[in-house]
């Protein structure tokens, strides 16, 4: 395999991140190198597989791609007493993705722009002069191989070392990482193959909630995201809750899948001398509902478009990176950072209150709420008595 | 065996790689940094770091993690 010994950008990890500030670069006509521990991009997913169809198309795809298993028009959330709530998605469809052919198509289209990309390629060290970044130690093909570039941009996911390597402190606090375990299920009976459900309740998912995103008629994904330190595993409160849905116990299991989310935990720093930090690695993730496959790409093409910047501009500083930083707070990070002030509160809610809450607003309303928009629900909750009390911490 | 007749017992964490489904979570959440994952292996617990706090426990989605007495 052909690769230089320098390159002006070296991208490690090719999820959603990786790619998109891969492509974005070579787009910016830099020289990219894309760096996959993995032997195979996009597999095992770690993933619900989720995606909003206006992000599918912000990416460059129709939605009717051999990555979209599945559409979907609403949500169904039902809390602990078993009430449903509907939640149609305002002006947007869901894609239900295969991951495996969506972070592909991704790096297709990076590798088109220009990118070069190897895939079970392992970053395992950064390269340093006078204590500044200057490329990347990677184990390629059973040999150490030292490459050289102008900026490294670490998008190596939720286990990131690269960037503790470099010298940011991206170490996640246990409370913010959420434990997340799913089956990809076959051969089972869905309501409504076109709508997602998502299960509260403290019994059943403590500090998260149980989803199902269907595949397809008969498939989907069954998964799980809590809190860690639990008596139980997230395994085991799946494992349980599925006992309780006989049209999901007669399935097949098609994938195991686990994962850790980080939901919380923004970094305030997250540029050096010569390197970025982006997606999982930066805990890039909406701390309500732990979807990242966006914000990932958002960051990840912020991040490119500042290192096409500063390398036309001869200056791969903090100083100059550092725009990223202040560009990418400004575009996600105050969203983000309410959200995870919004997890604060829900994370305290009991399942009494969650019931109440489910008899008084709209699914909408929650879905506004999980994208950092609940000035309405706050107004809904102040109406109500039993709800004050939850709206005087939103405020 | 010391001196004074104890035995010093060294606590570690220890996983079972036949359970680990190599998502990595639990190398973001140890706090001294002693895991190492290896996509084909699982996951490598580095002893001399590890103090046995016991967080990758609570973490692990499928419950590979356990405070055990070192070898």
């Amino acid at each position: 395999m052909l690769f230089k010994n320098e390159y002006d950008v070296v991208i490690a990890g090719a999820g959603p991140g990786g790619a998109a500030a891969a492509r974005k670069c070579a787009e910016g006509g830099l020289s990219v190198l894309l760096l996959e521990k993995r032997q195979e991009i996009g597999a095992p997913k770690r993933c619900g597989e989720g995606l909003g169809l206006s992000f599918v198309n912000h990416l460059g795809f129709k939605g009717n791609e051999g990555f979209v298993t599945n559409m979907v028009d609403n949500a169904c959330l039902v809390a602990p007493n078993g009430k449903e709530i509907m939640a149609e998605f305002p002006d947007d469809k869901g894609c239900i993705l295969e991951r495996k052919l969506f972070d592909k198509a991704l790096c297709y289209k990076a590798a088109e722009a220009g990118a070069k990309i190897i895939a079970k390629a392992k970053v395992i060290d950064v390269l340093k002069e006078n204590g500044k970044i200057t490329g990347i130690k990677a184990k390629i093909d059973g040999k150490t191989i030292e490459i050289k570039s102008k900026i490294v941009i670490a998008a190596d996911g939720v286990e990131s070392k690269i960037a503790r390597m470099a010298g940011l402190d991206t170490k996640n606090r246990a409370q913010d990482i959420d434990s997340g375990f799913q089956y990809e299920m076959a051969g089972i009976e869905l309501k409504d193959s076109n709508r997602i459900y998502l299960y509260f309740g403290n019994d059943i998912a403590p500090r998260g909630y149980i989803w199902i995103f269907p595949k397809g008629k008969t498939v989907a994904n069954v998964g799980i995201g809590i809190a860690g330190n639990r008596k139980k595993t997230a395994k085991e409160y799946l494992d349980e809750w599925i006992e309780t849905q006989p049209k999901i116990k007669k399935g097949s299991i098609i994938e195991v899948n686990s994962g850790g989310i980080p939901v919380g935990g923004l970094l305030k720093k997250m540029t050096l001398d010569n390197f970025m930090v982006v997606g999982d690695a930066a805990h890039q993730v909406n701390p309500l509902h732990g979807g990242g496959i966006d914000e990932a790409t958002v960051a990840g093409e912020i991040s490119a478009k500042i290192a096409i910047k500063a390398i036309k501009k001869g200056d791969t500083s903090d100083k100059t990176l550092k725009e990223y930083n202040d560009l990418w707070w400004k575009t996600r990070g105050k969203d983000l950072e309410k959200i995870e002030k919004y997890r604060n509160l829900v994370e305290k809610l009991t399942d009494e209150d969650m019931n109440i809450l489910a008899g008084a607003v709209s699914g909408t309303e929650l879905l506004d709420f999980a994208v950092g928009k609940g000035e309405t629900l706050v107004k809904i909750l102040m109406k109500n008595p039993k709800l004050f009390k939850l709206a005087r911490h939103l405020i | 065996m010391c001196r004074a007749g104890f035995k010093v017992i060294f606590m570690v964490s220890k996983v079972d790689n036949e359970k680990c489904l190599r998502c990595g979570g639990c190398v973001s959440v140890c706090p001294v940094d002693c895991l190492l994952l290896d996509e084909v292996e699982g996951i490598a617990v580095d002893a001399k770091k590890c103090t046995s706090c016991g967080i990758c426990v609570d973490f692990c989605p499928v419950g590979a993690f356990s405070i055990k007495k070192e070898d």
